[in-house]
């Protein structure tokens, strides 16, 4: 597990309402059951947590932790 | 695969609710007797979730003037104002309304949906960021995937949250627009203004504020938030609805930049669909007349709205925000048990919105109030009365424990 990929389970652990065991390849939608609201309200924890902008819009082909660790790592390196 | 195979959890949501006595979100107003009245059920209902915060649905001459309009000019207008041409009355009623909110300039849609999806896209392209509250109507989350924008979500009614995110940006050369609600649907809640407008000065975006639910409400014009708050000169472009205090149907935008009126042609949601029918809008032109002839409903609606508010605080009742507003929310436990208190309240005789997750913030249930002018006394008090008995005393509970 990636340094990245560890920090986003931590960050989506008060999100994982079902007991889901967290990993790279969590869908992160799907597997904890959670509505579009809520994966939004997540990724703002993300953002703040990195401090990085993640604009909505970009997150439309991320669905496993692990897209959401490419999207993270690819922000915090321009920055 | 069957594409709607993806409806199933909806489907077993659906389901379960119903199997709880009745169905929130489907159900059927037999007979409309007043703005406040309806009969559901065979039974005589008050109405307290229909945001006609005027009561003006009923109101003669705003009948008598769709009945005209329907006669002079028929029954629809067949095409978009582009293709097919306007007809005197959106202008007239886009004049009224541009005159109403003090703006040089008013562009009229056919729904207040389609105001914000085109005022979203027309305004913000692919290379600028749209800035929106975290509690914003899904018709801002559409208008602003529709733009093609950088969409970036910052806390609800945070100033200080927006300006870090506005901090944390590159600068990419692009235009900024952030938008906010006049009063939030869901909690009533109103955005603090002077906050957002001080966090402008610094950083220098555009503002749009969406003032659905507090045009003809709050301001001493009706104008809505800017008007109360007194800062409508720092309020770029500002958009409504004429399916709250109009009692109508259709949107507006509204602003004073030189190039407003160029929206018209840059704006998906206003080019390519058939323009308001005639009776519609000749109701609209009524109704705005008579919210600037008789500030008398504002008031009353401000004192219906803090005596129902005033009367659920005295209940015990968690409520959506802190401050008297005409949407009063009340908190409740859960899904099941907010079901069985709606169920409860419309047997009884009263009607309200049931909101539940993802259609509220922060997962909350909701049984959701709207309140009229045109609301009585005794209206409020039965409403009171009924919450009283039903959600203080915790109906709900039942379903919760066992």
């Amino acid at each position: 597990m990636t340094d990245t990929v560890s920090q986003l389970c931590t960050l989506l652990e008060p999100f994982n309402t079902n007991g889901t065991a967290l990993s790279a390849a969590t869908d992160i939608s799907a597997d904890l059951n959670i509505d579009s609201v809520t994966v939004m309200d997540f990724v703002m924890e993300v953002e703040d947590h990195f401090d990085i902008e993640i604009p909505l819009n970009v997150l439309s082909e991320t669905r496993t932790v692990a897209d959401l660790a490419k999207v993270v790592e690819a922000r915090t390196r321009k920055g | 695969m069957d594409l709607l195979a993806k409806l199933e959890a909806i489907a077993q949501r659906h389901a379960r609710m119903k199997a709880l006595g009745g169905d929130a979100v489907g159900v059927v107003n037999e007979k409309i007797l007043s703005p406040t009245r309806a009969i559901i059920d065979g039974r005589e209902t008050i109405l307290a979730g229909t945001n006609n915060y005027m009561g003006i649905t009923f109101d003669a001459e705003c009948i008598a003037a769709g009945q005209k309009a329907l006669a002079e000019f028929g029954t629809g207008t067949t095409g978009s104002r582009i293709a097919n041409g306007s007809y005197a009355l959106h202008t007239e009623l886009e004049r009224e309304f541009a005159r109403f909110l003090g703006r040089k300039h008013c562009i009229v849609f056919s729904t207040g949906y389609q105001a914000n999806l085109g005022m979203m896209s027309g305004l913000a392209g692919p290379r600028d960021t749209i800035y929106l509250d975290a509690d914003s109507h899904s018709s801002i989350y559409d208008g602003c995937t529709l733009s093609g924008a950088k969409l970036v979500r910052f806390r609800h009614n945070d100033a200080a949250d927006l300006d870090k995110r506005l901090s944390r940006a590159e600068e990419d050369g692009g235009g900024k627009l952030v938008v906010l609600e006049g009063i939030y649907s869901m909690m009533g809640d109103r955005a603090p203004l002077a906050d957002f407008i001080a966090v402008k000065k610094k950083h220098g975006f555009q503002l749009l504020v969406d003032e659905a639910h507090s045009f003809g409400v709050l301001g001493p014009h009706g104008r809505g938030l800017a008007d109360e708050a007194g800062l409508e000169d720092d309020v770029d472009f500002v958009v409504g609805t004429f399916s709250k205090s109009v009692g109508a149907i259709g949107g507006f935008g509204a602003g004073d930049h030189p190039y407003f009126e160029y929206l018209r042609f840059a704006m998906r949601p206003y080019m390519f669909t058939a323009s308001s029918s005639p009776a519609s809008i000749a109701t609209s032109i009524a109704a705005i007349r008579k919210l600037a002839a008789e500030p008398q409903r504002r008031r009353k609606l401000a004192e219906n709205s803090a005596r129902l508010f005033e009367g659920f605080k005295a209940l015990g009742l968690e409520l959506g925000c802190a401050e008297a507003s005409p949407v009063v929310a009340v908190r409740c436990p859960d899904e099941p048990s907010t079901i069985a208190m709606w169920n409860a309240l419309l047997k009884a005789g009263v009607y309200v919105n049931i909101a539940l997750p993802p259609g509220t913030p922060n997962k909350l249930c909701l049984l959701r109030c709207s309140v009229s002018a045109a609301h009585s006394g005794a209206d409020l008090d039965r409403i009171i009365e009924l919450f009283g008995a039903v959600v203080a005393q915790g109906h709900g509970k039942k379903v919760v424990n066992g």
